[in-house]
């Protein structure tokens, strides 16, 4: 389990990165933590002529306050969430959640852009930014573009990435002090990518009440208006969660099972 | 995670008598020193001048003929293929049950491959990644044929052959009848039930590794692998390579953890070998976890269809079943593709004691990896039916389920008792055991909590094992079993060094049992020598004398048998020399504590080695010409093995909508007769355990149809982890073993034999209400959902597929 051997090129500059990246025929592949990549660089499953490293690119690990959003870089690491070097203004939400992805040894160096340029559905960031509603900015020589997370999942492994686009930055709204949140993720071990992923994001003072499905075999499910969706005692609408399944192609019974009761503890979280 | 035992200081005195230090003790182990400090030296850490990586291009199909292998012509010298390795045998392990059919493992896949991974051509670079670039350029067509990917199908005769001159796919079909006939047999109750236990893979730490040279002036072929069998792998070097014994040493550095996937000559090992002497370069391979998981370490997948009869308050009057196992392409050297199936029959009583048995076995090759015997070898499996049947029969007489085994359970006044196999179990008090296992899980608080029930809806269930294990057992067991090579008598050097210091010599190899600590206690209580001053050299055919290894929790009772009646010889020299020291009458001295002693004063070892060695001329004319070195031989009194046994309970928390299994509390307890070092048992235990616990809930090696692997990385191939493992829960009791020097008993697998069963009858016991059980391992989330959701879907019943008339 050795890659294939492959050119290493570490830019300090975006715009150097952007360059490299538009060049035809070396075969670039942009690689940040690692963390997903690196298994499948020894694996095999993927041979790039070159890899293109972005972590030593500074405008990549900023985080700015823009008012009801922050925006965090793309390198951000998943333990740098975790250890409050990104100020909380999600009530702890992310925080806390970071500290439940792989284990340490893969938060010190996995980063949230990495999470979801990869687009694996059963990465918890892709379903936890969705359900706040983040965009992605995604930088190119051709220049800059916002899209919106649900719109930048386009499926398993599959994102609105162009070839010669870079993560730049993901901008997370806020959520205010009355704001609620559930997680669920099912896993059999710890530390285990989720199975099923329920998110239940309920601001009051924006009136936002959002809901994700995730770890599906489609980008995650969102229910932009969830309000009728939960119930005041927590449960929800199981006929509706298991209608959106079915539109996502999932006809399995446990599967559909593990991801309803993966919601209703979230909404059960959140209404807590 | 698990509750640490209280650490002992070790005597700082040296060559002193150092009480507390002998059999008994709970001494730290002594080689831990090296590996917490990553001083360790395994395969990945050695390296020699000239030495080329090997990766091997492998099989992508499960079953084929091949048809072309082409080799880029750049590769040539250094990427080798079956037609390369003239003169190399294939590896056979042949049963010497009747009916047994061998088959022929080839080094490196001639005419056909029987399943994905198995290896094609030998590839060497200068690093392991050139060496993969190798293997991946090269290109084999195949004319693919259907697979056998599971034993039942594998036993239809419409089957697809693995072996053409095979009549069909078994290897070993065998039938063990016990006790008295079934004729007339009138039962209250008759529970069938079919039983399944996944493939596994193994998975110690470090991989197998293998580095080989070929040393000119010795005219010696030098392999340093990592084996828990350095002897018998010799054997196996020698048979298929062609080379003359002395022409072989195999010697293991430090090995990470076998369990039994390094119990065997890999294909792999045979092809580095050959490859360091035919081209004359050092040559290494070290097994990565894609191969471990798809190629190599498979093992214990077991299916079962067994009927229990019993009277009405449960007592057993008799046990008929049929096994298969799924053993595999190939008959993997030396234990060969029927002991699993030989020991379940021989087993799968346990340690119940009723009139009437029979049982058929087949041992079914498939297009899968040849299966290797793990920790617990059947037993696992055997447990696992065995256990939830007395939990079927407890329900069907409603009463509780440990009533149910007192009731069968051999009784102390029994022992030594012959069971219905012919099964010599030693000593102990089975009952016993499990009184105190219930005492401790305390069943009617358990009770009083199912009935409130739980706050979050989720079921409690309570689930109890006893199990017997066989161990340290000798030629008689194995022939029966049909093993090619016997393990007989076992030897040890005990040399005193010119300071007083201690080498034990022994043949066995330590890969995690603290050998290395625990012969030296043999020592120290023998000698009296401070364990610190001990050396245990193991592990090396050159250096040690021939031994079968480390294998079926064998090395304490037997190199410890070795090591000590070795010890003993060379007190009565002792005696001689320092009497002679002490200018006493030998008859008036005695030897204690290190010390030969008269009336009036004292000799150490270090005065009487040091005169040995360095002034002989003060030695007594008489003085015996052997000196202070001794190799004795050992054998226990009976060679049918000892028993140890233990009793298991888990409490586990469902979530009948999920799945989801929450291990509450976990106990033991384990009589493993006497305990050289009781901490070092403890640790056996706990990762005996985990590895069971492993077994009940989260491993599983999947294969498609079509015999691809479905798990090949762990991402997929889930282990317990410290996380899964709850606070383990350990009570001993001391039953000595009549038979074995100091009593002692094998005690290295007992941790993983327990658990599956314990678990999946607490699952069935958590699932009661629902009128379900789980049969199949491991009991994952999904199993218990569909078990539930199929309740009202009367599947059908087993049954019994081939009569015994054929008896
Ligand atoms: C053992 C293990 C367990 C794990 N468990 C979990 C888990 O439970 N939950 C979970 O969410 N994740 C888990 N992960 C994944 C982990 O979170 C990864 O770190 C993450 O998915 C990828 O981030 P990375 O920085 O390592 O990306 P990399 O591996 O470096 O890259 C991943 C992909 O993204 C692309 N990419 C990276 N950065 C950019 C960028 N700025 N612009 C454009 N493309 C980019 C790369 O080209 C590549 O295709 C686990 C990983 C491991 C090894």
């Amino acid at each position: 389990m050795k890659p294939a051997a492959f050119d290493y090129v570490r830019p300090d500059r975006l715009e150097d990165a952007a360059d490299l990246l538009a060049e035809d025929g070396v075969g670039t592949k942009i690689v940040s933590g690692a963390q997903s990549l690196g298994p499948m660089l020894n694996l095999r499953l993927v041979r790039p002529g070159r890899l293109l490293d972005v972590t030593a690119i500074p405008a990549l690990r900023t985080v700015e306050d823009a008012g009801d959003a922050v925006v965090i870089g793309a390198c951000i690491t998943h333990a740098d969430i975790e250890d409050g070097r990104v100020p909380d203004a999600w009530g702890g939400m992310l925080r806390q959640l970071a500290s439940g992805i792989a284990y340490r040894a893969v938060r010190n160096r996995g980063t949230v852009g990495g999470s979801l340029c990869h687009a694996d559905p059963a990465a918890d960031w892709l379903s936890i930014l969705t359900a706040l509603g983040a965009e992605a900015r995604l930088y190119s020589r051709r220049g800059r573009r916002t899209v919106a997370l649900e719109s930048f999942v386009l499926g398993a492994f599959e994102t609105a990435l162009a070839a010669d686009e870079i993560l730049e930055a993901v901008r997370i709204p806020k959520l205010s002090g009355r704001a609620r949140w559930g997680y669920s993720k099912s896993c059999r071990k710890a530390g285990e990518f989720a199975h099923a992923i329920g998110v239940v994001v309920d601001d009051p003072e924006t009136g936002r009440c959002r809901a994700v499905i995730g770890a599906t075999e489609t980008p995650p499910i969102l229910v932009a208006d969830a309000r009728g969706l939960l119930s005041g005692d927590g449960t929800v609408q199981a006929d509706w969660v298991l209608r959106l399944l079915g539109e996502a192609g999932m006809q399995d019974p446990f599967e559909q099972q593990i991801h309803l009761v993966a919601l209703e503890r979230a909404g059960a979280q959140a209404r807590l | 995670m698990f509750r640490a035992a209280a650490p002992m200081t070790r005597s700082a005195a040296q060559g002193d008598a150092t009480p507390g230090q002998g059999v008994g003790a709970r001494l730290l182990r002594k080689e831990d020193d090296r590996f917490l400090r990553g001083r360790g030296r395994f395969v990945g850490d050695l390296k020699l001048p000239g030495m080329r990586e090997v990766a091997f291009a492998r099989s992508p199909v499960a079953h084929g003929r091949i048809l072309e292998i082409r080799i880029p012509p750049d590769l040539r010298g250094t990427v080798f293929t079956a037609k390369d390795l003239v003169g190399v045998k294939p590896i056979r392990a042949v049963s010497g049950l009747p009916g047994f059919r061998p088959s022929e493992q080839p080094a490196l896949a001639t005419d056909k491959v029987r399943y994905v991974g198995e290896p094609i051509a030998m590839c060497t670079g200068r690093s392991r990644a050139e060496a993969e670039d190798a293997a991946a350029r090269i290109e084999v067509d195949f004319a693919e044929e259907p697979a056998v990917s599971d034993m039942l199908l594998g036993r239809r005769p419409d089957a697809p052959r693995l072996h053409a001159d095979w009549p069909d796919n078994v290897y070993l079909e065998s039938l063990v009848v016990g006790g008295e006939s079934f004729t007339g047999l009138d039962a209250a109750v008759k529970i069938t039930r079919e039983f399944r236990t996944s493939r596994q893979c193994m998975s110690p730490m470090e991989g197998k590794g293998v580095l080989a040279h070929w040393d000119t002036r010795r005219e010696q072929l030098i392999v340093e692998t990592s084996t828990q069998m350095p002897h018998i792998i010799r054997n196996g070097f020698c048979d298929f390579l062609g080379l003359e014994q002395r022409q072989v040493r195999v010697a293991a550095p430090d090995v990470g953890g076998g369990f039994g996937h390094k119990g065997v000559l890999s294909p792999e090992e045979l092809c580095v070998a050959w490859g360091a002497r035919a081209l004359g370069q050092p040559l290494r391979w070290i097994e990565d976890r894609r191969e471990q998981l798809t190629a190599n370490a498979n093992c214990r997948e077991h299916h079962y269809i067994v009927t229990a009869y019993a009277d009405a308050r449960g007592k057993l009057l008799a046990l008929e079943a049929e096994a298969s196992v799924d053993a595999g392409a190939y008959s993997a050297f030396p234990f060969t593709g029927g002991i699993e199936a030989a020991q379940i029959a021989s087993i799968l009583p346990g340690p119940y004691d009723f009139p009437r048995y029979r049982c058929r076995t087949w041992s079914v090759a498939s297009n899968k990896p040849p299966i290797l015997p793990y920790r617990g070898v059947a037993r696992t499996g055997v447990c696992f039916a065995m256990e939830l049947m007395l939990d079927a029969i407890a329900r069907e007489v409603g009463r509780e389920p440990y009533e149910i085994r007192l009731e069968n359970l051999v009784r102390p006044e029994q022992m030594p008792f012959d069971n219905i196999t012919n099964k010599h179990f030693d000593s102990g008090d089975y009952p016993e055991c499990l009184r105190r296992l219930v005492a401790a899980i305390d069943i009617p608080a358990v009770r009083e909590r199912q009935r409130l029930g739980e706050p979050d809806g989720r079921l409690i269930g309570l689930g109890l094992s006893i199990y017997n294990e066989q161990a340290a057992h000798g030629m008689s067991v194995y022939g029966a079993w049909g093993i090619p090579i016997l393990p007989g008598y076992e030897q040890a050097t005990a040399r005193i060094l010119p300071d007083g210091g201690l080498e034990i010599r022994a043949g066995i190899q330590s890969h995690g049992q603290g050998l290395e600590t625990t012969l030296a206690q043999v020592a120290n209580e023998i000698l009296g020598i401070d364990p610190a001053r001990v050396s245990v050299i193991h592990g090396d055919t050159e250096t040690s004398p021939y031994s079968p290894g480390t294998y079926a929790s064998r090395s304490m009772v037997m190199a410890g048998g070795a090591g000590a009646t070795a010890g003993r010889q060379l007190v009565p020299r002792l005696a001689t020399i320092g009497a002679s020291l002490l200018q006493a009458d030998p008859s008036q001295v005695r030897f204690e504590g290190g010390h030969v002693r008269s009336a009036s004063g004292s000799v150490s070892i270090e005065a009487i080695a040091r005169t040995w060695y360095l002034q002989p001329h003060e030695l007594p004319a008489d003085v015996d010409r052997g000196g202070l070195e001794v190799t004795a031989g050992y054998r226990a009194e009976r060679d049918s093995g000892t028993f140890s046994y233990g009793a298991h309970a888990a409490l586990v928390a469902v979530e009948p909508r999920t799945g989801e299994i929450e291990l509450l509390r976990y106990v033991v307890v384990e009589d493993g007769g006497v305990l050289v070092n009781p901490m070092i048992v403890d640790g056996q235990i706990y990762g005996g355990v985990a590895q069971g616990i492993g077994t009940a809930l989260y491993e599983e090696m999947r294969f498609d149809a079509a015999g691809q692997p479905l798990a090949s990385t762990l991402a997929d191939y889930l282990l317990p982890g410290s996380v899964e493992v709850p606070d383990v829960q350990i009570l001993h009791m001391e039953t000595p073993s009549p038979y074995t020097e100091f009593g002692v008993k094998g005690i290295g697998e007992g941790g993983a034999i327990g658990p599956p069963a314990a678990i999946a009858n607490a699952v069935n016991d958590a699932l009661r209400s629902f009128g379900v059980e789980v049969t199949s391992l491991p009991v994952t989330p999904r199993r218990v959902v569909e078990a539930i959701a199929a309740r009202s879907s009367g599947a059908p019943q087993p049954t019994l597929s081939t009569g015994f008339e054929r008896a």
